[in-house]
């Protein structure tokens, strides 16, 4: 070390260890949300530099829709199995099962039936805080979250009623069943967190590079057709999400720009196959990373109503 | 917009303050419109917004304007946060609101900051908010401010007006110790002098705001003297299955001051025991020599008691070691503060209970004249106070050390944040007892 002084990928590095370290000291309880998309790849990365030699302090917990890429699965067992963590999974169908929650008329994305199955796992094992791999550069409600957001004894987020954030001081105090979420990744943007997957050589599942797939053209995006429905003794989980008689189909190259799940995640054509190649085509992108979700473009304050709600 | 590949930069953290209208978000808007940093969805989304409620116009504060509530009342009410980059920099930017109400958002956005940009309109030249904001850039020690002189197009490019204004700045700056003071004049929404030089301002020979940004020093902003390091975790491995790390016992925490190298001296606080650091260590594998604001394992070559909050220090410019402190402290909270009044101060990694014994002055914002003896401080009051902590604090005045030197109240029961702290340099410093230490 020759200069006394950090480059923007370290910065980031540094203030993120040190959020995380301020969670394994300061919560009885934690838990680190874990999809295996490549935000939280990245906190796994930041986890081990925060930790090691020791265990990873907290178990990996991650709420399935039921409606993910079978890659995405594979890959977060595999990464959860060689970090030697524990990892809980809870799922929409659950919730939907016991009645918890109920799918509204005509509704397809299970992203707002995420939210019970949420609280119902924070509830179950007493979790009293949930770090997240959420970025204030992906949505304009995002730009105003804290590192450390406070949420009620109901899992909600009050924009109004946040505690201010001074230096890196955070203030971690809570009355019990009230939550944290915490965000180590909050100033990083989607290239800082493709820069950091390159620079440490992070695995990622497959689907972010280019790959054949069978497309359908909804709502001026390109969504992959869902496996088929063999359950006869189930409803169809991906109904309403598969392509209607008039919806064009096509094979196309294809790789997913940002993982919600297969009903709400457009695919991008393109012939990325390498992060450099990744890199190189967010450089030159037109299109930012939410762009490609289908659940934001409902109406603009979609995100914002979503986190009022409890959502990540 | 595109970055070579795999040339490292720096990352810039600036916020942007002025009082309402005096085009924050406009200015904010600019720079990410004209630095290429928009995508086509985003604009899209602007010109939508446009024909529902601009009248079919674009308007580039609506790309920082994120909040519901905010939209209905027009107004922005919380610090929002931005980020772009060139292929010099990356940068962060805190949007802070300007309302006489909101100085809690400015500190919130600004306390991280290296620059802060004021802006003024050109029209009204200095109003009691630029001097507000004056104020708390420095009271912050935010090591850069940049004046923008806004709205020059209203002004007929002006020289004269220009000067006039940064002569009413040049006026009272002396007072404020801010080292290092740019004065631009610009056209946020004309976008001159912001990413592209103006050719309306013959007369200024100085940078754009971009290329201030871009370049100004920001390598000597942390702290290198007098190493610091506040415990945040001890790191000891339960049952490890690598019999290496079967003793293992180290202490993690992100260096808040100065350098530390492997053999060197160091004393854990308060304990006042000293050893010699055995290795640093990292994820990456061991580092000889660690430096502010690195995140870092120490392993120390004696097994001392050690545990969070807790400071492992150098053996030069030693800190402050007492219960009785005094410190500027920015009022955030509706419930004003008053003596007698207990709380949790969080100080490092440290939480302490604290009783403030007495309030000796308040600051009148708009002439820097400390008023005495009042008996609160009000919601965004500034005022000077001292406190009584049950334990001793291991600190440095605020003006030498940002990390070491600040703090913040949390009220007890509602736990909320209910003041941002900094400190005033020690009257004495730690003695160390170990005479070995003694260098
Ligand atoms: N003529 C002129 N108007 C400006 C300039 N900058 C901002 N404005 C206008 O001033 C108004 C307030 O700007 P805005 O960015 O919303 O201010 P904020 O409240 O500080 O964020 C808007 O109508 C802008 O279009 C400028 O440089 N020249």
């Amino acid at each position: 070390m020759h200069s006394y002084h950090l480059d923007h990928l370290q910065y980031l590095e540094t203030e993120a260890i040190h959020v995380m370290r301020e969670v394994a000291a300061e919560f009885e309880r934690p838990a680190l949300l874990f999809s295996g998309g490549k935000d939280s790849i990245c906190l796994l990365r930041l986890a081990e530099k925060a930790f090691r030699p020791s265990d990873i302090p907290m178990p990996f917990l991650n709420i399935e829709t039921g409606h993910e890429f079978p890659e995405l699965l594979a890959f977060r067992d595999h990464r959860a199995k060689e970090l030697g963590a524990k990892l809980i999974v809870r799922t929409v169908d659950d919730v939907l099962a016991r009645g918890v929650a109920v799918q509204s008329f005509g509704e397809t994305s299970r992203n707002r039936l995420q939210i019970p199955a949420l609280l119902g796992a924070i509830e179950e094992f007493r979790f009293d805080c949930c770090i997240g791999g959420a970025r204030r550069d992906e949505e304009k409600a995002r730009a105003k979250e804290r590192f450390f957001s406070f949420r009620d004894s109901f899992g909600q987020w009050d924009p109004k009623n946040q505690r201010p954030e001074i230096w890196n001081l955070y203030n971690a105090r809570l009355n019990p069943g009230e939550n944290m979420r915490v965000f180590p990744l909050s100033n990083w943007t989607e290239m800082d967190v493709w820069e950091y997957v390159r620079k440490e050589k992070l695995e990622v599942p497959s689907i972010y590079f280019s790959h054949e797939r069978e497309c359908f053209r909804r709502g001026g995006q390109w969504l992959p057709i869902p496996p088929p429905h063999t359950d006869n003794g189930r409803p169809d989980p991906y109904a309403g999400a598969r392509p209607k008689p008039n919806e064009k189909r096509a094979k196309l190259i294809v790789r997913v720009r940002t993982i919600a799940d297969m009903i709400s995640t457009g695919v991008i054509e393109s012939r990325a196959d390498s992060i450099d190649d990744i890199i190189a085509e967010i450089a030159a992108a037109r299109v930012t990373e939410r762009g490609t979700r289908a659940d934001d473009k409902a109406s603009e304050a979609a995100m914002e109503d979503r986190k009022r709600a409890g959502y990540f | 917009m595109a970055l070579p590949a795999h040339h490292p930069v720096d990352l810039l953290r600036f916020n942007t303050c002025g009082s309402v209208d005096d085009g924050k978000s406009t200015l904010i808007g600019r720079l990410l419109y004209d630095s290429k940093n928009l995508m086509e969805d985003q604009i899209e989304a602007l010109e939508r917004s446009a024909d529902i409620t601009g009248g079919g116009q674009i308007n580039l504060a609506n790309l920082t304007d994120g909040l519901r509530a905010e939209r209905e009342q027009g107004i922005t009410i919380d610090v929002a946060y931005r980020y772009f980059a060139t292929p010099r920099r990356k940068f962060i930017v805190a949007d802070t609101p300007g309302h006489v109400q909101y100085t809690r958002n400015m500190v919130t956005g600004a306390s991280n900051a290296n620059l802060s940009v004021v802006l003024v309109d050109a029209r009204q030249g200095v109003i009691e908010q630029s001097r507000r904001h004056t104020c708390i850039a420095s009271l912050l020690r935010i090591p850069h401010l940049v004046i923008a002189i806004n709205k020059m197009d209203l002004v007929n490019w002006s020289e004269e007006r220009f000067i006039e204004i940064r002569d009413e700045f040049e006026e009272f700056l002396p007072r404020l110790d801010m080292k290092d003071v740019k004065f631009l004049p610009m056209s946020a929404l004309e976008g001159d002098n912001v990413v592209e030089f103006s050719a309306k301002t013959p007369w200024y020979t100085g940078p754009t705001l971009l290329g201030h940004l871009e370049s100004v020093h920001i390598g000597s902003d942390w702290n290198l003297n007098g190493f610091r390091l506040p415990v945040q975790w001890v790191n000891r491995p339960n049952n490890p299955t690598d019999p290496r790390w079967h003793d293992f016992r180290g202490f993690s925490g992100q260096i808040a001051g100065g350098l530390v190298r492997v053999g060197q001296k160091v004393m854990a606080l308060p304990s006042g025991l000293a050893t010699t650091v055995k290795e640093i260590w990292t994820y990456d594998g061991p580092e000889d020599e660690a430096f502010c604001p690195q995140s870092i394992t120490l392993v120390l070559e004696h097994d001392i008691d050690v545990s969070r909050g807790d400071m492992i220090i150098g053996p030069d410019h030693l800190p402050g070691f007492s219960s009785d402190l005094f410190a500027d402290v920015c009022w955030m909270n509706p419930r004003p503060l008053q003596t007698g009044r207990k709380y949790f101060l969080k100080h490092t990694t440290h939480t302490v209970q604290a009783v403030v014994t007495s309030i000796e002055n308040r600051l009148n914002i708009s002439n820097f004249e400390p008023e005495p003896g009042p008996s609160e401080l009000a919601m965004n009051d500034i005022g000077e106070i001292r406190l009584r902590t049950a334990r001793p604090v291991i600190f440095d005045g605020y003006e030498t050390n940002r990390l070491t030197g600040s703090f913040i109240l949390i009220e007890q029961g509602t736990n909320a944040t209910v003041a941002a702290g900094m400190l005033f340099p020690p009257r004495e410093v730690v003695k160390p007892e170990a005479s070995d230490f003694v260098i």
